[in-house]
């Protein structure tokens, strides 16, 4: 029975860490803009070229290529393009732990979508017709490679991190911790199947009673060992920096992409005037804010009498 | 290649933290191959028992030595109080979405180190490394955060909260251009030089500390006088004057500069540099906007004559000021829009940070001078003659204008529009490399911080030099390195001038305004004379 609450707690301490992130980064105030040419959705990315290479840009109409960004933002989340451009080394290493945790990902969708259909009454299984074969083969193929490649990749990594000086020396203890963890739950996994579920289909019986929520019924041990450390990863995984896996779309949509201009009357502007209305603690002598200085009276007072 | 540094030295007390090894620099290219750098001047036995200065083997701040323990642990108490400050809403709203991105996501996987020009062109210095500053700040921040607690160190690594750390990390924040491009080559979005950018603002907004040359002699002079040159508003018209004389002459045409021209199309922003180091670009500029009828004007309010925004690259505060002083002259004025000369700092400043500074009335049109250029240029308004400028010409690309703005393709058509014999550097554009002075390294000449400059963060930039030219070292054979920004040219000036690079490999460097005026056909030839005074 307890095993059946790992992964409800699981899936509520992930939806709560990505929640408060997410909080906390739309709780910032709005920046100055910081962007990072090429720009994805400019007319001109391919060479890096912004709308400020027109005459009188501001009197141009803006179109923003939307699916300029997906281009970039697909490949790079999929295939990791800028470390295999830039890091093949590292590439060799991260692609495949990072699909791996892509198709795991996958793994734990499927075993939902054929929990759901076996709870309707749909057999899901090798021999079974339409959906419940399709469903069965892309949870086997997901699960043995999903895990193969998430734990040769976290091993590769680890062992680079163990090996090189500079790695080792900018690691903290966690970053060592997390790839063995993962090395250990994709090694559980994997052996878990190989030994006590090789078609999945325990897990997928074990997920359609988490699903319909008949919290009763044995598992293999092994397997029961394999599903409580893949729901703790699950759960650990937003706490720590590796929460870039969804961040990312922030660091590039927000920051590197974000070139909306601010123009008068607009809600930018609305914005940006509220922020200049901030009061201002820096204590150094030509700032002085004390608490009490605006942006706007620190940004206009006389510095030739200081 | 120097030896990993551990983050439990920083905080030791040491001579210095790392060294840069003139046997560690790459080798540059022909006629260079065989050339014997000179060992970097060491610093004196009296600037590093004076100054904070134990990092490396300069000194970029000249931070007095606190003279007691007490001194150093107040130090370190303002410098906490700035780190919290760093992170809240109220006094960072400009930055701390970027700021906490970054702070919270980096991956440790040392891809962006080798995007970096002064990492890679040092022979790899660990000291350098883009991430090895920001790991400093990191480490510290979540420590502190946390009140210390064993659980941060094991998140985040552990590091000595004392005054030794904190002192090196004020240096290792001017130890990076801001160029950022280490950030374009993070996969996941970290920024290592917006990190560099955040520790000046706390050290100049908390505690009163920065480079003197881009404060107190730099954006202080600024709002006090009107110009980090020092020149207040009647000895910049007296010089511009000057100027417009001594380009009658050089050209042959009637060469007229306006102040303060009401409703003028144009409000035209030099880098008040230019005025007195390179008096040639501010007077072609006013060769071709007259050529071209633009009505044009400059601005003698204060700091409105000096594009230059220091802030830009150590504190807000600064910014928005000097921002405000140049949004209000042109409002003043009632001109069209702004356009910024050939500056890439102050361009990226009034164009892009301002952008969100500048609100209402004072949100007035900002152009670049590469798209004004380009459309002359482009329109046929100039009567040009490219044979005039038939020799080699490269075009440098500066980081604040190209890579932080977009601005690429302009400046680029003109060039390949009035030089023949045009070739990129290689990597160009987007993806070029700082020429080592940017945020300021280029001003900042105290003790030996120039001569690390030439080494470390201009290295990069003389090797692109030499590649774009490598079919052509007869340094009888002028070429030209076309560099449209008044900080960029002073570091290929002195780049140059170190690798005597004019008599050994004839290779010279300007703006882009005097390469347009040397094609000119109404003006007389051989306006660009190489190596002469
Ligand atoms: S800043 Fe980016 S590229 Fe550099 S170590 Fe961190 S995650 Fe890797
Ligand atoms: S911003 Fe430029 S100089 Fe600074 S670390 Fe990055 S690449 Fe190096």
């Amino acid at each position: 029975m307890l095993l059946y609450l790992v992964p409800f707690a699981a899936v509520a301490i992930f939806l709560v860490a990505v929640v408060a992130r997410l909080v906390r980064i739309y709780s910032l105030p709005v920046h100055l803009r910081w962007e990072l040419y090429p720009v994805a959705h400019e007319q001109n990315a391919a060479y890096g070229g912004s709308f400020f290479e027109h005459v009188d840009w501001w009197q141009q109409p803006r179109a923003k290529r939307h699916v300029g960004e997906l281009k970039v933002m697909v490949p790079e989340i999929l295939f990791l393009v800028g470390v295999r451009e830039h890091n093949r080394p590292l590439w060799a290493r991260t692609f495949p732990f990072h699909f791996g945790l892509y198709l795991s990902a996958g793994l734990i969708a499927l075993l939902l979508l054929g929990g759901v259909l076996q709870a309707a009454g749909v057999t899901v299984a090798g021999s079974a017709g339409f959906p419940g074969a399709a469903v069965h083969w892309l949870t086997v193929v997901f699960a043995y490679a999903g895990t193969g490649l998430c734990l040769i990749g976290a091993l590769a990594l680890l062992l680079r991190r163990l090996s090189d000086p500079v790695l080792r020396t900018h690691s903290a203890p966690a970053d060592l911790w997390n790839l063995v963890a993962f090395v250990a739950t994709g090694g559980l996994a994997l052996l878990a199947f190989l030994v006590c579920d090789r078609d999945l289909a325990l897990l997928r019986g074990f997920t359609q009673r988490v699903v319909t929520f008949r919290l009763g019924g044995e598992v293999p041990t092994l397997l029961a060992i394999a599903i409580v450390a893949a729901s703790a990863m699950v759960a650990y995984v937003p706490t720590t920096h590796m929460a870039h896996f969804f961040t990312k779309w922030f660091m590039y949509h927000d920051v590197r992409w974000n070139d909306e201009v601010n123009t008068v009357g607009s809600k930018l502007e609305k914005k940006i005037q509220a922020q200049l209305a901030y009061k201002v603690d820096w204590a150094a002598p030509h700032i002085q804010g004390g608490g009490t200085k605006t942006w706007v009276d620190v940004a206009t007072e006389e510095v030739a009498k200081r | 290649m120097s030896q990993p540094i551990p983050f439990s030295d920083v905080g030791r007390p040491s001579a210095q933290l790392g060294h840069l090894d003139d046997r560690d620099l790459v080798p540059l290219p022909r006629p260079y191959d065989t050339w014997a750098e000179k060992p970097l001047p060491p610093l004196s036995a009296k600037a590093r028992e004076t100054y904070e200065c134990s990092l490396d083997d300069t000194c970029a701040v000249s931070f007095p030595r606190p003279k007691s323990k007490s001194e150093e642990d107040e130090l370190v108490r303002k410098f906490l109080s700035g780190l919290a400050k760093l992170f809240t809403s109220n006094n960072n709203w400009t930055f701390l979405q970027p700021l906490v991105l970054s702070m919270d996501h980096c991956a440790k996987c040392q891809t962006c180190a080798e995007a970096c020009h002064i990492y890679e062109e040092s022979g790899r210095n660990e000291l350098y490394r883009p991430t090895f500053r920001s790991e400093v700040l990191r480490r510290l921040y979540f420590k502190h955060r946390s009140g210390g607690s064993l659980l941060s160190a094991w998140h985040h690594g552990d590091i000595d909260i004392d005054w030794t750390t904190v002192a090196r990390l004020l240096e290792l924040a001017y130890r990076c251009n801001l160029c950022r491009r280490c950030a374009q080559t993070c996969p996941v979005g970290v920024d290592n030089g917006l990190i560099a950018h955040e520790i000046r603002k706390l050290f100049s907004a908390e505690l009163g500390i920065a480079a003197k040359e881009i404060h107190e002699k730099g954006s202080m002079l600024q709002l006090k006088v009107g110009s980090s040159t020092g020149m207040n508003a009647i000895v910049v018209k007296d010089n511009i004057e000057f100027i417009d004389e001594d380009m009658t002459e050089k050209t042959g045409v009637k060469v007229q500069t306006h102040w303060d021209v009401e409703g003028a199309d144009v409000l035209l922003m030099h880098n008040a540099g230019e005025i007195l180091a390179w008096p040639e670009n501010p007077g072609a500029f006013a060769v071709i906007l007259e050529a071209a009828g633009i009505s044009w004007t400059l601005s003698s309010d204060l700091a409105a004559y000096d594009a230059i925004n220091y802030g830009l690259w150590y504190d807000d505060a600064q910014f928005a000021r000097v921002a405000l002083l140049h949004a209000q002259a042109a409002k003043k004025l009632g001109v069209k829009k702004i356009v910024i000369g050939e500056c890439g700092h102050a361009h990226k400043a009034m164009m892009v940070i301002a952008d969100r500074v500048l609100t209402g009335d004072l949100n007035i049109p900002r152009e670049s001078a590469m798209v004004l250029l380009d459309d002359l240029v482009a329109s046929g308004r100039l009567k040009l003659d490219p044979s005039r400028n038939d020799f080699p010409v490269t075009l440098h690309d500066p980081c604040n204008l190209v890579r932080l703005m977009g601005v690429v393709e302009p400046q680029r058509r003109v060039v390949r529009k009035i030089a023949p014999q045009f070739r990129e550097m290689e990597p160009h554009g987007v993806h070029n490399y700082c020429c080592g002075g940017g945020s300021g390294f280029a001003i900042m000449s105290g003790h030996n911080f120039a001569e690390w400059r030439l080494r470390a963060a201009s290295r990069k930039k003389f090797r692109q030099i030499l590649e774009a030219f490598r079919d052509d070292v007869d340094p009888t054979h002028p070429k030209y390195v076309c560099a449209p920004c008044s900080n960029c040219k002073g570091a290929i000036r002195d780049l140059l001038a170190h690798y005597e690079a004019g008599p050994k490999a004839g290779i010279y460097y300007g703006g882009l305004v005097e390469l347009i005026v040397n094609a000119m056909v109404d003006v007389k030839p051989g306006f660009l004379s190489f190596g002469e005074p």
